[in-house]
């Protein structure tokens, strides 16, 4: 028994949080700064982290970078691209709808219910239709826009959503374990991301409330303020204990159990994640509720990860034994 | 990274599960796992555990322990909880408190017994005007000879009543800042100067909430743990190992509670109880990792406070689901509810607990209260 990371994957954690840091978006401001967007792209692109399963990485790997990527609002696709080439490692047969998953050039991410997420810049998704995969692609841009699929305006801020333009084509096939084992991937990075969120809206609030001051204190010596950041510390090292263990568990654990690991994961990281946030959001007072703060960015970001695969606490109960 | 048994894991789960199956049954299938029965029997519990090879496994071999990796407490509480037996006696503060701050001639002749159970100990911290402020505390202890004497009151030393020895925390220096003035001594139960006045707890226990009262109680010199004025230090270990799900052996209980609420339940289970199995589990999983990370060698300072938080709520979880499943009609889930209101203070407050997260993990000024 041994819940510790192995060397290779802090480093890759560390790797991936050096990345976000240099080129995340720093202010509510930098989402708009399309040469920074584009050097990310360029960077995250030249990882080879989307083709990471294909490569090899376990669940703890993609949960860590998709954890660390949410951490600093990273916003070019990972989540996406990476769910859609563990479709395209499972599928049988190899399908030349699906070449290109792996070169990266155009990019693939996937649909769920006609909607392809995490699509900045994406044309190509597929779908999981209980076993079966369907290939399409997303609606085009308007002319002049470049490669950029058309995208939809949601809650979040840092990923896009793009309409799915027919017709879907048939690209194979899994077997219903590895379909089991690819939803509760996307369980567990959805779930990496809202862990990831919610630390970076808590070390916002905690960086606020070292300098913001009143009554000639700063107000993080005060307990009101205090303790429900203590609290939000509490549930983060909850949620990485538990995230942890669905993580290992989408490789290591039969599919079915894989998948009560990774639901109780997400709905205890849900939970957490916009207690956190919204927690963010009280300690900057008026500030925290402008557009200008970056707080109601991270909390966007979790709304929209806690219903991507969304699991709610019924659908737990119907799993107890 | 592998949450599995390893071979050696599996092969003393499998021991274990054997030893207390056969031990179970030759009680005629059940043992007090709570309450005043428990406490009366539960010195019997502890040296049988010993005496089969199940407790201070991770303790240094020369005192009486095992000295196995951490994880290995895992397993022994998992499988306690699940055969429905008791928990594994909470002495670890204690040991890491004596074993860290006491000389080699003390440990020699104190952790072997409490290892073993053949000697059975107290705490003897809080007093009724020291709760969180436990620096502020009175009870004296003042040379004489080649003693030291007691006078004071203290309260909440659980078991005090049927215990042998009491690591005691008392002023040996009122001419020094206040922290600076306390020292850690390891006194008898056994003599006269002492009165014990047990406080019935609000479910109904009797034995738990021990109240003592030290009227010139003597301690050898001999007997002192570090030098004079070190007994903060030494407070400070026991009440941080105190705070964690690890030590305390707790966690893996609510995980059998929640299981057995959700066995009572037709249909939909209630909200509460899920919410609770989803807690349970995450303790569960954050047990485990806190323990493997032992295995670096990385020792908990305040950490500790963000796993008793942790633990608080998860228990505090536990006892409204029995509340949702069962109402107040059933005595036992009624008592493990009311007790689950202790949590939030015992070892600590939930609000001293946040407020040692803030000030020392999270940078956040001085929370803790200006006096010291």
């Amino acid at each position: 028994m041994d819940a510790r990371l192995t060397t290779e994957q802090a480093g890759l954690r560390d790797a991936a949080a050096r990345l976000a840091a240099d080129l995340g978006p720093g202010s509510v401001h930098d989402l708009a700064d399309d040469g920074r967007v584009a050097r990310l792209e360029k960077a995250v692109a030249a990882t080879g982290w989307r083709t990471m399963r294909s490569d090899g990485a376990t669940g703890v790997e993609a949960a860590l970078v998709a954890e660390e990527f949410a951490r600093r609002l990273v916003d070019v696709p990972f989540l996406g691209p990476v769910l859609a080439d563990d479709l395209d490692r499972a599928a049988v047969p190899a399908d030349d709808l699906r070449r290109g998953v792996t070169d990266g050039a155009t990019g693939w991410t996937i649909a769920v219910d006609d909607m392809a997420v995490d699509a900045r810049g994406i044309e190509r998704v597929l779908i999981l239709d209980g076993n079966r995969l369907l290939a399409g692609r997303t609606v085009p841009a308007p002319a002049g826009a470049g490669r950029t699929g058309a995208t939809r305006a949601g809650a979040d801020l840092t990923r896009h959503d793009a309409e799915v333009a027919g017709p879907l084509e048939p690209a194979g096939e899994l077997s219903g374990e590895q379909a089991g084992r690819w939803r509760a991937l996307a369980l567990v990075l959805t779930t990496a991301d809202l862990l990831g969120a919610a630390r970076g809206a808590h070390a916002l609030a905690c960086g606020y409330a070292r300098v913001r001051r009143q009554y000639g204190q700063a107000i993080g010596s005060y307990q009101a303020v205090a303790h429900p950041l203590a609290e939000g510390l509490a549930l983060i090292e909850g949620s990485v204990s538990v995230l942890r263990h669905a993580a290992w568990a989408v490789d290591a654990l039969p599919p079915a159990e894989a998948l009560g690991a990774a639901r109780i994961a997400k709905v205890y990281c849900a939970r957490a994640a916009r207690d956190i946030c919204e927690t963010a959001i009280q300690v900057h007072g008026g500030i925290g509720n402008t557009w200008e703060c970056l707080a109601h960015v991270y909390l966007r970001r979790a709304l929209a990860s806690a219903e991507l695969f969304g699991v709610s606490l019924e659908e737990v109960g119907r799993g107890l034994p | 990274m592998d949450y599995r048994d390893s071979p050696a894991e599996a092969a003393f789960r499998d021991r274990l599960r054997g030893w207390l199956r056969s031990w179970l049954t030759a009680q005629a299938g059940t043992f007090p796992a709570a309450g005043d029965e428990y406490w009366a029997r539960q010195g019997e519990w502890h040296r049988a555990l010993y005496a089969a090879g199940f407790f201070g496994l991770s303790w240094p071999r020369e005192y009486g322990g095992r000295e196995l990796p951490p994880v290995y407490d895992v397993i022994l509480d998992e499988e306690l909880a699940l055969a429905g037996a008791p928990p594994r006696p909470s002495l670890g503060y204690l040991v890491q408190g004596l074993g860290r701050h006491g000389s080699e001639e003390l440990r020699r002749r104190f952790l072997p017994g409490m290892i073993d159970g053949t000697e059975r100990w107290c705490q003897g911290f809080s007093e009724p005007g020291a709760g969180s402020d436990l620096a502020s505390l009175t009870t004296t202890a003042t040379r004489d000879g080649d003693d030291y004497v007691v006078h004071g009151h203290k309260v909440w030393t659980s078991y005090s009543d049927v215990a042998d020895w009491c690591l005691l925390l008392a002023r040996t220096d009122t001419q020094v800042p206040r922290h600076k003035g306390l020292s850690s001594f390891v006194i008898s139960m056994r003599q006269p100067g002492i009165e014990q006045r047990p406080l019935r707890m609000m479910n109904g226990v009797t034995t738990e909430f021990g109240q003592v009262r030290f009227d010139g109680a003597r301690v050898p010199a001999a007997q002192l743990v570090g030098l004079p004025g070190e007994g903060w230090a030494l407070a400070m270990t026991v009440v941080g190992h105190e705070r964690e799900p690890a030590e305390l052996g707790y966690s893996a209980r609510y995980g059998k509670l929640v299981r057995d609420l959700a066995a009572r339940v037709q249909g939909p289970p209630p909200a509460e109880l899920t919410w609770a199995v989803v807690q349970a589990e995450m303790l569960r999983l954050h047990v485990r990792r806190r323990l493997s990370e032992r295995l670096d060698g990385v020792a908990h300072g305040p950490e500790g406070s963000l796993d008793k938080l942790l633990m608080t709520w998860t228990e505090q979880a536990a006892g409204h689901a029995a509340l949702a499943v069962a109402g107040t009609g059933d005595p036992d889930l009624l008592s493990a509810y009311l007790y689950s209101r202790a949590q939030s203070v015992m070892g600590g407050t939930a609000q001293i607990q946040k407020n040692i997260i803030a000030a020392r993990i999270l940078g956040l000024g001085q929370t803790e209260g200006k006096a010291s």
